[in-house]
Formats: C-alpha cells, structure tokens, sequence
C-alpha cells in the first residue's frame, strides 16, 4: 500500500501543475474560445525569470513577484501585438498563432536566458513529511495549496463578480458583449495577463520539484491542454479535476507499468476524449441555434 | 426640447452600391420615431451606423449635443445609446437573469480590483445589478424563467429578453429592430405597451417595424426610407396619405388609384 500511497502522492503534485495550466487555458478560452499554446511557455517563463532574478541576488519572494508581474507583461504584449491585430480571424487561425509565438518565446528565452537545466530552493526546505510509509516533499504541498487557491480564486472570479461575467459574455456573444458596454479589447487584454500570471505561478511553485529550462513549454502546455480536455474546456473546476486526474494517471502508468509510457497517458486521454465525450468531464454542451 | 438624437446626411456605400444616401432626421426624448420602408431599403444599415457597427461613409451622427459618428458600440453604450437586434443578438448559453444582468455591466465601471476581492461596494453592486434585472424581468414577463438558458427560450421571448436588457443600461436613446417580428398579437400588443411606456419615461426611441398598425399606433413621427434614400418624413396620418410612399410600398398603380 505505501507504494500507492507514493503514486497518489506524486501523482497529485504532477497533477496540481498540470491543473494550474490548465486553469491558464480556461480563462483565455473562455474570453475567445481560444487555446493559447504558448500557456506552457509563461509556466517556463514563471520559473526561468525567478531562477535568474534570483541568482542575481534578489530574494527568492521578489524574484518569484517579479517573474510574475513580466510574465502578465508579457501575455498582454502577446495579445496586442499578435492577436489582437488579427482580430475577426477565424479560430483556428488564432490558434496557429499561438504556437508561433509559443516558438517564438521559447527562441527568445534560449537567447536571453541560456539552454542548461535550473532549479532554486524549494520554498520550505527539502525535508519530506512522512505519511503512511510516503513521502511527500513540503514543496508539492505548495504546489497543490497553489493550484486550489487558483481554482477558488477564478471559480469566485467567473460565477461572483461581474468582471468576470463580462469575460464569459465576451466569449458568448463579442457583438453583445459590446452593445452593453462591455471594453472587449480590455476584457482580452485582462484575460491574457490573467492566464500569462497564473501560468508564471505554476513556474515558480514547480521549479523547485520538475526543474526549469527553456524548452520545458510544450510538454506542459500539451499536458495542461489533455488535462483541459479531460475536465470540460472553459470549466475551472474541470481543468482542476482534470489536471490532478491526469498527473495521477500518469504516476500509476510510471510505476505499475514503465516510466517510459509515462507521458503516452495524456495522449491517451487527449484521444479518449475526443472519442468518447468531446466537452469532457464538467464542459458544457455545446448548443447552436440555427 | 433639444434633439437626443441627430442624424445628419448619412450615407454609405457597399462596393458600387449606394445602401444609405443623404439621410437625416432628429429624435426628441419621449419621441416615438418610426423609420419604415420595403425589405432592402437600407433601415437596418442606418440601425449599424447609427449604433457604430459600421463606420458611415459620410454625414454625422450628434448625440446628446456631441459628435459620436462611427464610435465603437460599448462606448455608445456608455453615453446612453442601446439597441436590439433583428436577428437578435443574445448570450445563448448564459441563463436568461445573467443575460439582464450583463445590461447592468456599465453601472459596475468601478475597478476590478474592489470586484476582485468583493469590497462592499462591489457586492452591493452585484446584488442591485440582480434585482433590476429581476424587476426587468418581470416587467417583460420573463421573471419565472429567469433561471432557465437563455438558447431555449422562444423567438418571443428571446425578443422581450433583449429588450430587457436594452433596458438595464438605462438608456437616454433607444434603437429597436423589428422588436414585434415573430410575435403574436397578444405579445405584439404587449411589446406595444412596453415601447410608449418607455417612450413615457423620457427616453427617445427609434424604431424599425414591418407591422404597419404597430407603427401607426404608437409613433410620433415616421421616416419612410426607400432604395436608401429618405423619401417621406411626417407624422403617421400625413405618411401613410403620401403617394410616394404608397408607390413605393404597393407599386405605382396603387398609388395613382389613391390619388384619383
């Protein structure tokens, strides 16, 4: 049993950092039904922007703080200069441009930053609490505190404030949105900071335990979008479920069966989904009109 | 009374076609004004230039003393300008309260800050944004399906919807198109009522409309557009006397029948 018990537990920390980027996904999703790839790449500029603010002598809090901040600063760049100029362009043609620019910030990073593998210290130390014959690391505690503050946080955002149904009202209906006054430029430039500074949390709690480098984007993004899938696209509490679902997956196919299919879990379940319930979990239907 | 509403000259053009050419009128508040003609007459274009869906080619739209020609919809919004839709433009798969709701997003220009973090003052904002919205509802009839997904309602209702929540941004110019088209009588008779007793409240209304005895009924004055262009203007007994308009709805047989 202990080593079940070892599974789930890092399973769940795996899966917290898949939640969080998943959460990243929902809300760019929701305010233009776009899935932004380059959600990995703020999760690797989370971590890589701390890693070096870091060794440079700020202190770790501040370094994480600022990473974050840039990272927003980043996305709304990213929105303004990529998509909104191709504003009325079909979905997929947003979407394309997404993975451009998540090549694009990967290039970048390589140049500004460097190609090595970085880590700075977890945030309370690398003594593992023991329980039931497990181990868990005080650092997946943090990871996993993080993904559901995130979640409660965007679930208050979405169902409680009017902000934020004005994001669910941009994605439903743009020209609506407008005729009620709704800035929908300002609610995507707003989403794209959300997402990009959730993405960069992610970073910052995960690096201390997965690592950081300057190619650890796709592999998240494409984990974070299974695990979107997985919950229901546009739903927090399916890209919770979701993440957490496929990082235990995924350590029960890392330990029962070889490490090696690991990463065949998420596209298991990309496909599963798609087969089988294409709006997942907790997404709603899709109903139109004619 | 000054004018709410100024449309001076307005014309655009789609490719080689003249859609709106020269058209002007004025709007007074608590003023009904019709703007009829035949299907293809360009009434709903003038709709979109006027609520800054299209950019006019030429000629201005003065609104409330200011020049707001070709600004962007929310901003109109903003200034007290708000209008429906003829193919009606509503949040399908939000509940039919949250679409009435997001008619109160304006009154809520406050930061995102307070509302992030559900200060007093945001939260008392969320709950007088829920009761408008519900005593909207009621007044449009909808306040026991205010729970239900706005996609499954009826065209009907669907059109009292999108006038209540034209109506929670509390505005000073009103636009409606075809708000009776696809309703019965019974609810023709009912959207009726609602437009004079807004029209009462002060608000100035503009209305597009195929129903022919709504328009009679209810409006204070009647543009009659036809190929574009403004050809009879007056109050409902001297339009529907005019034989251009005549000629113009029935031919223009019909219209020397009428003269002889």
């Amino acid at each position: 049993m202990p080593e079940l018990l070892q599974f789930l537990f890092s399973g769940l920390t795996v899966g917290a950092v898949y939640a969080l980027v998943a959460l990243g996904f929902t809300i760019i999703y929701n305010a233009s039904d776009v899935v932004n790839f380059a959600q990995g790449e703020f999760v690797m500029l989370g971590g890589m922007i701390t890693v070096f603010a870091h060794a440079a002598g700020l202190p770790l809090l501040l370094a994480a703080g600022i990473a974050i901040a840039a990272t927003a600063v980043i996305g709304v760049a990213l929105n303004k200069l990529a998509i909104e100029p191709a504003r009325g362009a079909p979905v997929v043609s947003l979407i394309i441009i997404t993975i451009g620019a998540s090549i694009f910030l990967r290039g970048v990073a390589s140049l500004v930053f460097d190609k090595q593998i970085h880590r700075f210290p977890a945030f309370s130390g690398d003594a593992p609490f023991r329980i039931g014959g497990a181990t868990i690391l005080p650092q997946s505690l943090w990871v996993i505190a993080g993904g559901v503050a995130v979640f409660i946080a965007l679930w208050l955002f979405f169902t409680r404030t009017l902000t934020g149904k004005a994001v669910l009202a941009t994605s439903n209906n743009r020209l609506a949105a407008q005729l009620v006054g709704i800035n929908t430029n300002w609610v995507m430039t707003l989403s794209f900071a959300l997402s990009a500074a959730i993405g960069a949390l992610a970073g910052v709690l995960a690096t201390p335990i997965t690592n950081t480098s300057y190619d650890v984007g796709i592999a998240l993004a494409l984990k974070g979008f299974a695990a979107a899938m997985l919950g229901g696209m546009g739903n927090p509490k399916g890209a919770l479920v979701g993440g957490i679902l496929l990082g235990i997956l995924e350590a029960l196919t890392a330990g029962y069966l070889s490490s090696q299919y690991k990463d065949a879990a998420a596209f298991i379940v990309i496909l599963l989904v798609l087969f089988i319930m294409p709006q997942g979990l907790f997404g709603a239907r899709q109903t139109e009109r004619v | 009374m000054s004018d709410l509403l100024r449309v001076e000259n307005l014309g655009i053009s789609f490719g080689g076609l003249r859609a709106v050419n020269q058209v002007g009128f004025s709007v007074k508040p608590g003023e009904i004004l019709s703007v009829i003609g035949p299907n293809g007459a360009g009434k709903t274009t003038l709709f979109n230039m006027i609520s800054g869906i299209y950019m006019p080619g030429d000629g201005r739209v003065v609104l409330n003393g200011d020049d707001v020609t070709g600004m962007r919809p929310d901003l109109l919004a903003r200034r007290g300008l708000s209008r429906t839709f003829q193919n009606l433009q509503i949040f399908q798969n939000m509940t039919v309260l949250d679409n009435a709701i997001a008619g109160y997003h304006l009154t809520e220009s406050g930061s995102l800050l307070a509302d992030l973090f559900r200060l007093p003052g945001a939260r008392a904002r969320v709950r007088a944004a829920r009761e408008g919205a519900m005593a909207l509802l009621a007044r449009v009839g909808l306040d026991r399906a205010a729970e239900t997904e706005a996609g499954s309602l009826s065209y009907g209702k669907l059109k009292r919807l999108e006038i209540a929540r034209a109506l929670a941004l509390d505005p000073k110019v009103l636009l409606l198109d075809e708000p009776a088209a696809g309703c019965n009588a019974v609810e023709t008779e009912e959207i009726d009522q609602m437009i004079a007793e807004v029209a009462r409240s002060g608000v100035a209304i503009l209305l597009v409309e195929h129903d022919m005895k709504m328009v009679m009924r209810i409006s204070s004055h009647i543009v009659v557009l036809d190929h574009g262009e403004k050809i009879a203007e007056g109050d409902p007994a001297t339009v529907s006397r005019d034989p251009q308009v005549i000629s113009a709805y029935l031919g223009t047989e019909a219209a020397e029948a009428a003269d002889a």
